[in-house]
């Protein structure tokens, strides 16, 4: 394997985070994430999404990423330096600088007896970013980057702000360290269609301004669709297809992403639903089923599937773990990382 | 065509009393629909445009401090004409979840977290009719059958059914009574999309089954798509227009409703989409005249000043803007 000259900017290999369930003297284990891989590279700055279904490891995959949760096996390196082996005070000059998250509820974010500036002036102070006297032109800099200006947010309580802003503000916040990479856990999903836009357009403007790299995860296909360069589709903690967004979501290949894209309600109603959908009872049953996840709701189901777990295979320029795709594809060997760009 | 729900000029305001100072939001405005038998009738709008409170006052659940400032409910059930603001409450709850119903949003708030889910359906079953819990069981395995839920569901408690399971459980417990009028409050938001396409299934299929009426408020516009016979569109208190759904999604007259449906990110396109400049109003304290004027690009003088009144444009489709009036009046004279 060749190593490029300059690392990525975040590489994820086989990257496992098992759980444990106790349920009286029984414990069983869990794969919220299991054997992912991925990678975005440093000079190149891109939207990439992560989507899937509530339960898929989604949100467990960008705390690993921010450092929040360690990986129980695995590849995670930001630039080049796994995460998990940084040390406190490394982490806090350079790594949480560099990487910064967007959370779903902007009013969660913010507590609601602090004045929203005062989270811009600490952060500001934290990193060092500007001198004291320099605060305000710098937090105001940084607030024309969301749309914002001081004097709108300056001595105003989170629930003097809408929504729409109050992630403006949360934001901006990511973006006053100057980060390489902000991960957004569903930041849209708590706003209205009408301001929903505006947060999407918004990261498609940082990326070509700020040069940053999101890691947009979201269950709404609609705006991934519109917002990412890449994605990567998450279902029980496996990633099952992964490429470029006009393959993936434009003509999916794995059952599962055909089955989500098929249940997005199309405002046209001439396009309505005439097949029925099969639902997964129980979601644990999912996660600890032998072979593949999808085979109890898979439309395409083998008997193969029941007993192994599909590797991954590249066919048409895009990541597929399905076998389906076992006789056209060649099988992406373990631990190789040419995942199509 | 049978009117089994209607409302006329209905305001409903919250007031609010704080450091002897009133407050007043006017959550609902003047609305006036009717709802006929048989339908699904889809209540569309942002956060804050006044959904939930209308549905709150249709369904006569309302405590202070919203309060019915103006206009009337009337209920049309079993031949009986009953006005839903003056009933007491004996009646109230006679009527409730055997011919009026309610799903709810969150629905790890309604099942009890302590009790097996088939308790929980005892509990409901046996307030509004007497039955033995060996009876009550029966009615309840049946129904789950019906509707194609595992029996299993029943052992369980809430927490350990996921997020699209407990809400059909919900969807099952409003009604097994079978009512004839069920209203729903965002029944599927917070969840995914193919779980939020078997809600949408289930609830249609307990609507034709039984040919009740379904009040559906969402924000989600493919919801409506694929669920709604009709929609009414909210703005800040005001219905701007309503009509059956292909007109609506197909044909928009009021400027919001049009810019409501154009940004919404679709599938086969990436081309930019805009959002709507500016953000809806505090209700307390609404802009004079039509209330989407300061976001309206087509506003003209009167919008700022006079509210434009509801007109129907053709059968079956309102609308309140001054400029699409105007257009109809120019379009008849000619």
């Amino acid at each position: 394997m060749q190593q490029p000259s300059k690392p990525d900017l975040l590489r994820i290999e086989n990257l496992t985070k098992v759980f444990h369930i106790r349920q009286g003297f029984s414990s069983r284990q869990f794969h919220a994430v299991d054997e992912a891989t991925l990678s975005l590279k440093a000079d190149k700055p891109e939207i990439f999404s992560v989507a899937g279904e509530s339960g898929s490891g989604k949100t467990t995959l960008a705390r690993m990423i921010l450092g929040m949760e360690e990986p129980s096996t695995g590849i995670l390196n930001y630039k080049g330096r796994s995460i998990a082996r940084l040390s406190r005070r490394e982490k806090r000059s350079w790594f949480f600088k560099e990487v910064q998250p967007v959370f779903q509820d902007p009013f969660a974010t913010f507590s609601p007896l602090k004045r929203v500036d005062h989270y811009l002036y600490e952060t500001v102070q934290n990193y060092g970013m500007a001198k004291r006297n320099q605060a305000d032109s710098y937090i105001n800099e940084v607030l024309a980057q969301v749309g914002l200006s001081l004097a709108e947010v300056k001595g105003r309580y989170p629930n003097e702000l809408s929504g729409g802003q109050a992630q403006r503000v949360s934001i901006a916040r990511s973006l006053i360290t100057k980060p390489s990479l902000i991960v957004a856990d569903e930041p849209v999903s708590m706003l209205d269609a009408s301001l929903r836009m505006s947060i999407v357009n918004m990261f498609r403007q940082l990326k070509e301004e700020q040069q940053v790299s999101i890691l947009y995860i979201t269950h709404d296909l609609a705006t991934a669709y519109y917002a990412a360069d890449r994605i990567a589709v998450m279902l029980r903690g496996w990633i099952v297809e992964m490429g470029p967004v006009e393959r993936v979501l434009g003509n999916p290949q794995h059952p599962y992403t055909q089955n989500l894209k098929n249940s997005i309600p199309d405002v046209d109603p001439d396009n309505g639903w005439d097949q029925k959908v099969n639902l997964a009872d129980l979601e644990a049953e999912e996660y600890t089923r032998t072979g593949c996840k999808f085979a109890g709701r898979c439309p395409a189901v083998m008997d193969i599937c029941r007993k192994k777990v599909p590797p991954n295979y590249i066919h048409d320029g895009r990541m597929v773990k399905c076998f389906l795709y076992e006789d056209e594809a060649e099988a992406i060997h373990e631990g190789a990382s040419v995942v199509p760009q | 065509m049978t009117i089994i729900a209607e409302a006329e000029n209905l305001k409903a305001h919250y007031i609010m009393h704080a450091y002897g100072v009133e407050r007043t939001v006017k959550a609902v405005d003047g609305i006036s629909l009717q709802i006929r038998e048989g339908e699904v009738y889809g209540i569309a709008g942002e956060s804050g445009c006044g959904k939930s409170t209308l549905l709150k006052v249709l369904l006569g659940a309302y405590e202070p401090p919203l309060t019915v400032v103006d206009g009337s409910i009337k209920y049309r059930l079993d031949g009986k004409e009953i006005d839903a603001l003056t009933m007491d409450d004996q009646a109230r709850r006679d009527l409730r979840w055997k011919k009026v119903s309610y799903i709810p949003q969150g629905s790890m708030h309604v099942l009890n977290p302590v009790r097996r889910i088939r308790d929980t359906f005892h509990d409901f079953i046996q307030a509004h009719r007497r039955v033995s819990k060996r009876e009550s069981a029966e009615m309840t395995r049946k129904y789950l059958r019906d509707l194609g839920l595992p029996e299993k569901v029943l052992a369980a408690y809430p927490h350990q059914l996921s997020g699209g399971m407990r809400q059909r459980v919900t969807i099952a417990l409003a009604t097994i009574l079978w009512p004839k009028l069920i209203f729903a409050d965002e029944p599927t938001t917070a969840l995914d999309v193919v779980v939020q396409r078997g809600v949408i299934q289930l609830l249609k299929e307990i609507q034709q089954k039984e040919g009740s009426t379904l009040i559906l408020i969402t924000h989600d516009i493919g919801v409506h798509a694929n669920l709604a016979d009709r929609i009414a569109v909210l703005y800040a208190g005001k219905l701007v227009e309503e009509g059956d759904t292909r007109t609506i999604l197909k044909h928009p007259q009021h400027p919001y409703t049009k810019y409501l449906i154009q940004s919404l990110p679709r599938l086969d396109d990436r081309g930019e989409r805009v959002s709507i400049p500016g953000r809806p109003p505090a209700l307390d304290n609404p802009p004079s005249g039509c209330r989407f004027h300061p976001r309206c690009p087509l506003a003209i003088d009167k919008c700022r000043t006079i509210d434009p009144e509801t007109i129907t444009i053709e059968p079956g489709h309102r609308v309140a803007c001054h400029v699409v009036t105007e257009e109809v009046r120019r379009a008849t004279t000619v």
